[in-house]
């Protein structure tokens, strides 16, 4: 395969914890833990998890919003957590945010919004309203949007903005963070399908982090699935969905609400999970996931589990997996496989 | 099925002035909760349904709105017929509410006991009740016990910010189950939680309205949490119900062109999903279409839908408010 876009090398991030009278740091909290994926030009990578999973902070690195504690974040071979690469990381890297309703200055006209970045780059008045038109063109708003206002616009009218924003520096890497999550479903398919095809007519790599995981399914190539900061499974979004073999992962999938029988079959019968993702800040040893995990036997409690590899891009890190483990969920994997091979 | 409905709004329609025009939102909704069953009320933003559930609970703003026309009967008595001091004795009483953001509902500086205890103390007396400290601590521990929690007396000690969503969604819960009502109200139960803890909510929910028999009026946008737990669906769009049904029927065999295009819009589990989205938008409901409120954005639309649609029956319980539906015979 070619080289990476985007290669994420034992990417950690440590927030201090404050306490007593004077708010000495008394303890840290790992939002973060030893991330590595990469990321190939024009793939929709997804980070999906749930809160407190560390997606945003991973997607705050990239942006250069929050300094990692340790890792590197390599953008065709240049690691953009170094200073002098900053001018790199603001032209290559761009971001679309959750609420569109927040993210726009209302005071500000639309068309004054996505020619900030342009005027940051000292382009002239003339070529910068020339571009404007031309990117409101790119999400299918009207020319005259330009002169109009935040309070005016939709809700999907004002995400089309924001991903306008986003282009105008044209970036080869955007990363959605729950693009929308604040909208109806019926506008959500809209922008959906606008961010589908700009990004195969301008050949962009998105990264996709979203909670809902049948969006993902539709959108994303290849899926990370990131519990308390740590990566637990990645693979394709193919693999990842039919043979999901992180009991995480199962049980994530299970819990989705879907509206058809046929939808039904797909997901693994796993028992709802009890309980709710313990607080980062006091990790449980060994695998983290082990005190809501169906499935835990005595050595998830004590060590912590290795990456294992079960196909040439499928990875997850957990002990029933091991050549050495119980091969239970390893089994089922298999004949699932051959089910739907057959 | 053949006694009375707990709840059942009839032909209610709410106006809203604001700026000196009149916004016709509501227009002749209605609904039918009975009790021991999980009643959907589903429809994107906008649409209405938030609006009849305030009309319900009797707490909407009025001024700027107005109940038009309509009835909102409660165990045989009309709602908005009552006197204004009998019906804010049912509500929190009788019939009570689960709202949407714990963060906004629960006060930071109290602990869940004490919140618990002042809404109990607050409730027996509308009720006429009597019941000391002691009595109201054991009751606020017997209702964290039945939404599940683990250890009552230690959540009733403590403070909000100590517990995980999860937990203050139960306790929501929980303080609308104090009272016995035999109504709840539930606003977008457990949306902004994670899909796992979700399932637990919604889980506790329906084994509330199968154990003690309560009728439960949901409010939604979300189709998947409808399939997944409700009995009977009503789906909302621009102020008036389009199409009802018991939930299996209407996954299976969606009538309305709206009900069809919402559906396609949810992202499927198999990964097929062709992004295409409604065209258009919610119509202007100060000048709101004559007809079919969807006609605007309806690839079925023929002149025909400029007259107010009907509910036409098209299958055993289920009907759709549409000229383009074909009319079951029997």
């Amino acid at each position: 395969m070619s080289e990476p876009l985007l290669e994420v090398v034992g990417l950690s991030k440590a927030f201090p914890l404050r306490g007593g009278l004077f708010g000495r740091i008394t303890g840290e909290v790992k939002a973060v833990n030893d991330v590595d994926f990469k990321l190939f030009k024009g793939e929709v990578f997804g980070l999906a998890g749930e809160s407190g999973s560390g997606k945003s902070t991973i997607a705050r690195m990239i942006l250069g919003l929050t300094a990692p504690s340790e890792g590197a974040i390599l953008f065709e071979g240049r690691d953009l957590t170094l200073e002098a690469n900053a001018s790199v990381r603001s032209r290559a890297v761009q971001m679309v945010f959750q609420n569109p309703g927040s993210s726009l200055n209302p005071r500000r006209s639309i068309g004054q919004s996505i020619a900030v970045p342009l005027e940051a780059r000292r382009i002239a008045t003339v070529e910068i309203d020339r571009r404007v038109a031309r990117l409101l063109d790119m999400v299918q708003l009207p020319a005259d949007f330009a002169n109009r206002y935040p309070h005016e616009l939709s809700g999907g009218q004002k995400q089309r903005v924001a991903i306008a924003r986003a282009l105008a520096v044209e970036p080869k890497l955007i990363v959605l963070d729950e693009p929308t999550s604040a909208l109806d479903v019926s506008v959500q398919a809209k922008i959906m399908e606008l961010l589908n095809d700009l990004g195969r007519s301008l050949g962009l790599t998105y990264i996709f982090i979203s909670h809902d995981l049948s969006l993902m399914r539709n959108f994303a190539n290849r899926v990370g699935v990131l519990y308390l900061g740590r990566l637990v499974e990645v693979g394709p979004v193919r693999t990842l969905f039919e043979t999901p073999a992180h009991p995480y992962t199962r049980s994530l999938l299970a819990a989705i609400p879907v509206i058809s029988a046929a939808e039904d079959a797909l997901k693994p019968r796993e028992p709802v999970v009890e309980g709710e993702i313990p607080s980062p800040a006091n990790q449980p040893a060994g695998c983290a996931f082990h005190t809501r995990c169906p499935r835990a036997f005595a050595p998830c409690a004590k060590h912590f589990p290795d990456v294992v590899r079960l196909d040439a891009e499928h990875l997850a890190r957990c002990h029933l997996l091991a050549p050495n483990g119980s091969r239970q969920v390893a089994t089922e994997m298999q004949t699932a496989k051959q089910e739907s091979a057959g | 099925m053949s006694a009375d409905p707990l709840l059942s709004v009839r032909s209610l329609s709410v106006d809203f002035s604001a700026y000196g025009r009149r916004s016709q939102v509501l227009r002749d909704v209605w609904l039918d909760v009975p009790a021991h069953r999980h009643v959907a009320l589903v429809g994107e933003s906008g649409c209405g349904k938030s609006v009849t559930m305030r009309a319900i609970m009797g707490i909407l703003s009025t001024p700027p709105a107005r109940i038009a026309s309509g009835q909102i009967w409660f165990d045989g008595r009309d709602l908005l017929a009552m006197r204004p001091r009998e019906r804010e004795n049912l509500r929190g009483t009788a019939m009570s509410m689960v709202f949407q953001d714990p963060m906004t509902s629960l006060n930071p500086v109290f602990t869940i006991g004490d919140q618990m205890g002042t809404i109990l103390k607050y409730a027996d007396r509308r009720l006429g009740r009597v019941r000391g400290r002691a009595g109201r601590m054991a009751r606020v521990h017997e209702v964290l016990g039945q939404v599940r929690m683990p250890d009552p007396e230690r959540i009733a000690q403590s403070y909000p910010i100590m517990l995980s969503g999860g937990m203050r969604h139960r306790v929501l819960i929980a303080m609308a189950l104090l009272s016995e009502p035999r109504l709840l109200i539930a606003d977008e139960p457990g949306t902004a939680l994670d899909v796992t803890t979700q399932a637990q909510i919604l889980k506790l929910l329906r084994d509330l309205v199968e154990d003690r028999g309560l009728a439960l009026l949901m409010i939604t946008h979300n189709l998947g949490v409808v399939r997944e737990s409700a009995d009977t669906v009503y789906v909302m769009y621009a102020g008036s119900v389009v199409e009802h049904a018991p939930t299996a029927e209407l996954f299976a065999h969606p009538s309305h062109p709206y009900t069809r295009a919402l559906i396609e819009c949810v992202p499927k589990l198999s990964g097929d999903t062709t992004f295409r989205g409604i065209e258009g938008s919610l119509p202007d409901y100060s000048a709101p279409p004559p007809g079919c409120r969807f006609s605007p954005r309806c690839p079925l639309a023929t002149p025909a839908c400029g007259r107010p649609p009907v509910d036409r029956k098209v299958g055993a319980d289920h009907g759709a408010a549409c000229w383009q539906v074909e009319e079951a015979s029997a």
